[in-house]
């Protein structure tokens, strides 16, 4: 009796987690990969008998037929592979910093500096967009900033041009190699597989960094806070000095921590998404283009949905293969 | 030792300092900014003083733009997400962590699973359903598909399991019913959960953007990030109009850092929780 009562009222409890999480994530999935097989327009039904069925067309067209599709996709892969290659190693760095400072014992008021530095990450992405979108503005804070020590900044919006190639422009390389301006692949020349992220990628990459570095410090605070007081003691007694323990003590129980903030920053590198659609839509040349924003811009002002609907799933594909990998390290760390 | 100990000290609180600037002095740039005329938020950036102090871009929000009408459907939105998550979150991971019912594991696996699929690649997904619904373009739309959140129940199945069985077992003696049990013992004693669950829930759906970008189009229907998204990327995109983005986008910013001012520590629990759920 009592257990068939509990089965009811467990059925009844999870039912609307379970229907909604149900209708509004995994049927969409669903619908989704449908979708993405059809030229569906937008009008009407997709599940209509008149909706053409186009196959992988809407894949190959990504990977494999030369055009502007696989050109735009292929542009958003190569800048959200550099914004990721950016903001993963500097956010985790500049977090992990923070969290050290902020764990000496000897300071005072740690608790402010440490709300000061999580306070960007619990605001509005589209708030904070706006703010870095006057802060990067031709007359705004970081030109007066380098005005102030005699540089003359960049209209950062506007300017397309890749830190990669204003490097090797520096060293009297301005145009493309012929090696690697006639050849390519996967649509792009290698010239512009290597442009690196463009200035207004950066403006970009500098507020992403800087909303969430403060989240990933806490979870570094947290792994130092539980680390035993005794291990760093007997270093000290050892004759440790501050980088060895740091190097031979600290870094290697903060590797658990290290792996998550890593493969979390992987996982949310992909997803960029808010401050595309609010700073500057893609713009300028396609430089800030990422398959998130392609994948909406695709389906919503184009008006092609399935190949909207392929670009996230290959977005998704990218995503879960992150998300194993962290699965997969953590696991590691389990069982050691 | 001793003076190492004090150039430590300075250095430690030289980097603090400096980093303090760096992640706070964009909100003072902002709020100064929004009450500087325009020539002036154009010549002097990065001063924290306006000079003249104006309120003619506050005066712009709330005539020149539909902000009242924003902050009302922002409210309205938020109020009902916050309530339902909290709801139906701990009610599920109520089930989950102290019920006995066939399914149970296959559930909870499925709400971790669910936890990992990322959001931005179900945008077209989910308007494709609110269209098949007929539910596109309404208060429901924007409600509803995110009215659960699978974080949440497994925030709130964490808790549950670390709550002594005790106290229920006494009420299920007593005859009292599974819900009975779940809302007068055992939701009471999860005060500090709840707090989490409704404070995560608050500042999500203050914030909620992707979302309302699929699931409604009428402008009357648009929430605070999304009017705002609009008055810079939509008809004052060209123009600069600082002082007025810059105004909306602090009054959008505020509830949040209340909140947060108030109750940091149950975001700083957030935070660390969600990490381990991996």
């Amino acid at each position: 009796m009592r257990t068939r009562n509990e089965t009811l009222a467990g059925w009844l409890f999870v039912a609307p987690v379970v229907l909604i999480l149900g209708v509004f994530l995994l049927l969409p999935i669903v619908m989704a990969l449908w979708v993405s097989l059809t030229g569906w327009n937008g009008q009407g039904s997709p599940f209509r008998s008149g909706v053409p069925f186009v196959g992988g067309d809407n894949y190959t067209s990504l990977f494999t037929e030369d055009g502007l599709p696989r050109q735009d996709f292929m542009t958003s892969i190569r800048n959200n592979l550099y914004y990721v290659a950016l903001v993963v190693p500097v956010q985790t760095a500049l977090a992990l910093g923070l969290a050290l400072v902020v764990n000496q014992r000897m300071l005072k008021g740690k608790s402010f500096f440490r709300t000061a530095f999580y306070f960007p990450s619990v605001t509005s992405s589209v708030a904070i967009s706006v703010v870095f979108l006057f802060i990067f503005a031709n007359s705004g804070a970081v030109n007066a900033l380098l005005a102030g020590v005699g540089i003359d900044g960049p209209v950062w919006f506007d300017d397309s041009r890749g830190l990669i190639h204003l490097l090797l422009d520096t060293v009297g390389v301005n145009s493309a190699p012929g090696a690697l301006s006639n050849h390519g692949v996967l649509g792009l020349t290698w010239w512009d597989w290597l442009s690196g992220p463009s200035v207004a990628m950066c403006a970009i990459i500098a507020l992403v960094v800087w909303t969430t570095s403060g989240t990933f410090m806490l979870m570094f605070l947290a792994a130092l806070q539980q680390m035993p007081q005794q291990v760093e003691e007997a270093s000290l007694i050892d004759g440790a000095n501050s980088w060895q323990r740091l190097r031979y003590v600290t870094l290697p129980m903060l590797r658990p921590t290290l792996f998550l903030v890593l493969t979390l920053g992987l996982i949310g590198t992909w997803q960029v998404f808010d401050q595309i659609y609010v700073m500057s839509q893609g713009n300028p040349a396609k430089t800030t283009l990422t398959p998130a924003f392609l994948s909406y811009r695709t389906a919503f002002k184009d008006f092609e949905y399935g190949r909207g609907a392929a670009i996230s799933f290959v977005l998704f594909l990218i995503i879960v293969a992150m998300t194993l990998l962290q699965r997969w390290l953590l696991r590691e760390r389990r069982s050691s | 030792m001793k003076p190492r100990g004090l150039v430590n000290t300075f250095v430690g609180y030289s980097i603090l300092i400096f980093f303090a600037l760096v992640f706070l002095y964009p909100f003072v740039i902002q709020l100064a900014n929004s009450f500087k005329t325009e020539p002036d938020a154009a010549d002097n950036p990065l001063s924290p003083v306006p000079n003249p102090v104006s309120f003619a871009g506050f005066e712009r929000i709330f005539e020149g733009t539909n902000f009242p009408l924003w902050l009302g459907n922002s409210l309205l939105v938020t109020v009902v997400l916050t309530v339902g998550r909290v709801f139906f979150d701990s009610l599920a991971g109520y089930a989950l962590a102290r019920l006995r019912f066939g399914g149970r594991r296959a559930i909870f696996a499925g709400v971790i699973a669910v936890m990992a699929v990322p959001g931005v690649v179900l945008l077209i997904p989910k308007f494709l359903v609110l269209n098949q619904l007929g539910i596109y373009d309404s208060y429901t739309a924007l409600i509803l598909p995110i009215i659960v959140d699978a974080a949440g129940v497994f925030i709130m199945k964490q808790f549950f399991e670390s709550v002594p069985a005790s106290m229920e077992e006494a009420a299920r003696i007593d005859g009292a019913s599974v819900f009975r049990t779940y809302w007068s013992v055992v939701l009471p004693m999860a005060r500090p959960a709840l707090i989490t669950l409704t404070i995560l829930s608050f500042q999500g759906s203050w914030n909620e953007f992707p979302h309302t970008l699929v699931a409604v189009q009428d402008p009357d229907l648009f929430t605070l990030p999304r009017g705002l998204a609009d008055l810079v990327s939509g008809s004052l995109g060209t123009g600069t109009q600082y002082p007025l983005k810059l105004g909306a986008a602090l009054l959008a910013t505020i509830p949040v850092a209340i909140i947060f001012v108030i109750f940091q520590r149950y975001f700083v629990r957030g935070a660390t929780e969600g990490a381990e759920k991996g």
